[in-house]
This record gives structure tokens, sequence and C-alpha cells, in this order.
């Protein structure tokens, strides 16, 4: 048989394959070397960094955890940076959830940045998370009118309106900006139609979201959405921004989203290389026949 | 024996033997370790609210105390052990551990499907499918059910029974001598009591499909959400998604810094009015009551360049989602499970 011919009907395993092998191979040689590539930082991306250097220290921002474990290799890298860009600015920082495992997502990401890097930020007064609430786009609509009935109490039980972190707000339009990291319904998209567009440029946003529904969003851009970190590209670039911001060496738990780019980069290659190779294979055969 | 089940067993035991070697090499296998913690309250007087209020006491004060266990890094257990050997304020946890090496297995089993379907890849989607309806059921009754329409008619029972930390009105439904309606708070309260009697009766009738008779009962409801949701999501599209699209397009194209030179000018409005021809041929293309000849039909063939070229940045996009998810199960196996990176220093 041609190598034309075994090309065709090459079975699809030995792709699964080397797309195991290309994916792991840059895992296991950056995990034992601790090497990164270099991040190139796109618009959008400096964009989010600039949105959150704009809110004057001691501001409040609201940080929606949207997303649950099946997306959080993408997303929880974000969801860090996001948190800790805000902890460094001496923002304070308003958690919530609207997907259930979100709560979750959102209490680690507090351990991990603020418990770990800032113990001097006090719960419910520089950082609090109001946990979950069902209600989906409902809810939403009801935070821009009495944000304190969307959350009438706090992950730990407490009445959000002895919260010092609280005082003050009344709809979610008192936040100067919203942060959504999100992984599909609701999230992002619903965040700016039921949200963002009827404040009238009051609330300013920016986005974190998965690879798979960052072209939704990418036509709020930049009038309806101040910023977006588009999938785990995004996520390395905002990281490579932060940790030049903060200086220094960085833990490596904070070098997640850049180390994750090896397998992202060889991963693409294989894919472009089966592209290009399928479409050889397709106009030879074509002009095989055509003779 | 057919060539694919010889294939299963070579890899089967190839796998094993991998897994037995590296067990007896380095620092060996996955393993999760916690260090206990103690809390011990006792009350401390009672809140403006009448809520008592607890603070942290010795051990031998206190009126409620319990064990805490939290997950730390080999690292520390080694750190710990070398400090004081046999100590046990950090150990091994084997619940955590167990659950680590089913998380590995699982995994295994789900990719294993990429080489064939098998027994196990029907075992590990089935575990998921029945994990995820159950806990969906749960999140609902006891986020959305118990909370919202329990918590809302029988605010008393619920706080009582169920969830102390639900936030309970001054008025009780059940007893008109608690209603005041001179009272601000009163009718409110009273709208949204009424607005949830209405919803549990409306979610009775969605439950009357499952009756032999009366099915047709379903029918009111439904229509309800229905509408009300078209209703909703017709106002956000046309304001969120029609209005201000149109208004961003618009301005895309209209040069906003003055003074600019003709090649700044140039590489400012060029992405807007690439937006604008973009917009315009992608209609042209949908547009269907018109044949698609003469300049309306180069505009749609423009048109399909546009779409083709946003399917194959969206399907960029879902490439680099999948192969981050990959990505994130590969780091798993190779850190978590079988300790043969360690990228966050966890135990070095």
């Amino acid at each position: 048989m041609s190598v034309l011919g075994r090309l065709e009907r090459l079975d699809r395993r030995w792709i699964f394959l080397a797309m195991f092998l290309v994916v792991s191979g840059p895992i296991l040689y950056m995990g034992l070397t601790g090497k990164l590539f270099p991040e190139k930082v796109t618009a959008t991306t400096q964009s989010v960094f600039d949105a959150v250097e704009a809110v004057p220290p001691g501001e409040r921002v609201l940080f929606a955890f949207d997303f649950d474990p099946a997306s959080a290799g993408e997303l929880q890298p974000m969801a860090t940076q996001l948190l800790r860009h805000c902890a460094a600015r001496k923002l304070r920082v308003v958690c919530i959830a609207l997907w259930p495992l979100g709560n979750n997502l959102a209490e680690d990401t507090i351990t991990e940045v603020i418990h770990a890097d800032f113990p001097q930020m006090r719960d419910g007064v520089d950082y609090v998370n109001l946990g979950f609430q069902a209600g989906q786009e409902q809810l939403m609509t009801l935070l821009t009118t009495n944000f304190r009935k969307g959350f009438p109490v706090d992950q730990r039980g407490r009445d959000t309106a002895d919260l010092e972190i609280l005082e003050g707000v009344r709809s979610v339009t008192d936040f100067p900006l919203l942060i959504d990291v999100g992984a599909g319904f609701p999230g992002s998209k619903e965040w700016v139609q039921y949200v963002v567009t009827g404040s009238g440029g009051k609330l300013r946003m920016v986005a974190g979201t998965t690879g798979v529904s960052t072209p939704q969003l990418i036509p709020y851009y930049p009038h309806q959405l101040a910023g977006i970190l588009a999938g785990m590209k995004g996520a390395a670039e905002y990281e490579s921004l932060v940790n030049a911001k903060i200086g220094g060496t960085p833990p490596p738990r904070y070098l997640e989203a850049q180390r994750r780019m090896g397998p992202q980069l060889f991963g693409h290659l294989l894919l472009v290389a089966l592209i290009v190779l399928g479409n050889v294979i397709h106009f030879t055969r074509k002009a095989r026949a055509a003779a | 024996m057919t060539r694919q089940r010889m294939t299963w067993i070579v890899l089967t035991v190839v796998f094993v033997g991998l897994l037995v070697a590296r067990g007896f090499v380095g620092q060996g296998l996955g393993r999760v370790y916690v260090e206990r913690g103690e809390v011990s309250l006792a009350k401390d007087g009672r809140s403006d609210q009448g809520e008592p209020v607890w603070r942290t006491v010795p051990r031998d004060q206190a009126e409620h105390a319990w064990i805490t266990w939290s997950r730390v890094t080999p690292k520390a257990f080694a750190e710990a052990q070398a400090k004081e050997p046999g100590q046990d304020r950090v150990v091994l946890s084997w619940p955590r551990t167990v659950g680590l090496w089913l998380a590995a297995l699982l995994t295994l089993a789900i990719f294993s499907f990429l080489y064939a379907d098998n027994p196990a890849y029907k075992l590990s989607e089935s575990i998921f499918v029945g994990v995820s309806a159950a806990y969906w059921m749960v999140v609902g009754f006891w986020e959305t059910l118990v909370p919202k329409l329990f918590g809302a008619i029988l605010p008393g029972t619920v706080k009582a029974m169920v969830q102390p930390s639900l936030k309970v009105p001054a008025f009780s439904p059940w007893a008109p001598g608690t209603w005041d309606a001179a009272d601000p708070a009163f009718w409110p309260w009273m709208q949204q009591w009424g607005s949830m009697a209405i919803a549990l009766v409306f979610g009775v009738m969605m439950l009357w499909r499952l009756m032999p008779r009366g099915g047709w009962i379903a029918g009111w409801p439904l229509a309800f959400i229905v509408g009300m949701t078209a209703g909703r999501r017709m106002v956000t599209q046309v304001e969120s998604d029609l209005m201000a699209q149109a208004e961003a397009t618009m301005q895309s194209v209209l040069p906003v810094t003055p003074g600019l030179s003709a090649w700044d000018l140039f590489w400012g409005t060029l992405p807007g009015i690439l937006v604008l021809v973009g917009v315009v041929c992608c209609l042209c293309y949908f547009l269907f009551s018109v044949q698609h000849r003469g300049a309306v039909g180069g505009a749609a063939r423009v048109g399909v360049w546009y779409l083709m070229i946003t399917f194959g940045a969206a399907f960029g996009f879902t490439v680099m989602g999948r192969i981050a998810l990959l990505a994130e199960r590969v780091e798993f196996l190779l850190d978590d499970w079988l300790w043969l990176i360690d990228p966050n220093h966890l135990r070095s």
C-alpha cells in the first residue's frame, strides 16, 4: 500500500496517542526543569489588567465565581491571579457564586491567595465570600435593585447587613468593577446582558472565560466588556503581568498557567500539522482522480 | 483470544508493572497527608439580634469542641517526622488517599474509551452520571426549595429545624396578630409571601403531569414560564445584543483622537472598517429575499469568508480549551498521583 493509502486509512487511535504524548511530554519536561515560555500580552488581557489597576485602593470589587471543577483547569489560574492582583492593589473583594460549586472554588482561592499571602486582610472588612445563591439571571436582575436581598447572609451565615465591607451597597452598580470568571450559563454573557448593559456605563466588567465560550464574548469588547482573559493563553498572559507587577520570584503555584502553555504549543503544532496533512491528502487524491 | 483482548491484557500488565516499580522507586506513589487541629468554643453572651456569640477557649472549658483535619503537603509531613519521629499531628489520610487513587483510576478509565469501548469506561461513565444527577437534585432541594420556597412560606419552622442562618421576618404568615400594615416592611413581605405561595401552587400543578388524569393542568405553569422567559430575554437581547452592538459597530469606524498622523489614522480605523464591512457582508449572506447576484452576491461571498474565519477562530479557541483540560488531567496524573514531577515544590 502506498504512503498516501496508509495515511488515508490511519487508525485515529494513533492520533489520540500522538496528542497524549505531545501534551504530556512538555508537562514532564517543564515540571522537571521549571522552564517556561515567554508571554506576549494581547490587548484584551492588557485591558483586564488596566481595568483592575484603574480601581482606586480601598474600593470594593465584585468577584463572581461562575464555574465548577470541570473547567477549573482553564479558569482557576485566572481566578487565582485576579484575586491576587486585587489583594495586591488593596482592593476590597466581595466574592459571590452563581454556580453551586463556584462557592467551594471561591473558598479555595481565598485560602490559596489571601490566607497564604495577604494574612492582614480581614474577613468581612477587606474580603468576604457571600457564597452561592440560586436564581441565575433572575438573581442578577435582583442584584441591580437590592443587593442584600439577593445575598441575605454570607458563606458563614453572617447577616450581610452587619458586614462592614457591604456598608452603603444598595445595588450591584455600587461596585466600580465586576470581575466574572465564568464557564457558561449563567456567566459572563448573562452579566453583560442583564446587568452591565443596563447600568449605563456605571459598572465596568472584565471576564475570564473558557476557550470555548470566548468567541461569544468577543463582540462585547471593548464597549460592554472592558477586557477578556481568553482561555489558557489569556490566563498565562495575565499571570505574567501580575507576577511582573508584584515583582520578586513568584512561588511555583503562581506559574500554573504559564506552565500549561507548553502542552498548548505542542498540541497546537500537532493539530496544525494534521490539518495540513489532511489537506495534502485530499488535494493529492483529487488531482490523481482528475488525471 | 481476539487481538483487541490481547492488547488490553498486555497494556494492563505493562501498566501495573510500571506502577508497582514506581512504588518502590524514590518517594513512591501518591499519598495525602493531613494535620490535626482542635476547635474549642464557649458561649460569650448574645448579640443584638439575640444570637449566641461564641469565643475560642481552652479545651477543658469548652462547651463544644471538635477536631479538624486540614490537608498539608508531603513536605510538611517529612518535616514533622524529622522534628519528632512518630508524631501524630501530621498523619497519612487513608480516606483522602483512596479518593486520590479513585480519581486517578477513573480518569484512566475514561481515557480508555479512546482505545475502545470497555466495561471500565462504562462503569466510570455511569458513576459520573449518577453522582452528577444526585448532586444537582440535592443542590436544587437545599439551595432553592428549602431557603427560597419553604423558607418564605414557613420561615419559623425552616429556621428552627433545618437552616439556622435563615433570616426570619418579624411577621408570621400563620399568626395574623404579628401583622402590622403600618410597618414599611410589611407590604413587601406580604408581596413576597404571596408570590412564593403562587410559586408553590405552580410547582404542584407542574407535577400534575405525573398523575394518571389531568395532565393538562401542567400546561398552565409551563405557559407562564415560557411567556415570562421569552419576554424577559427579548428585552435584554434587544438592548444588549442589538442596540448596543449596532452602536458599537458604528462607533468603531470613527477616528476618536484628533491630530493623528495619516499612518496612525489608517491603522486606528482599519479594525473598525473591517468590522463594519464584515457586518454588512454577513448580513448580505443571510439576506434570502434577494438573489445573490451582482453586488449582493459579491458581498455575500465576502460574508462567507468572514464566517469561515470566525468558525476557524472559534475552532482554535475550542482546541485551546480542550488541550487545557487534557493538560490539567495529565498534570494531575503525573504530579498528584505518580509523583513523577513536582512543579509546586510540595515534596522537595
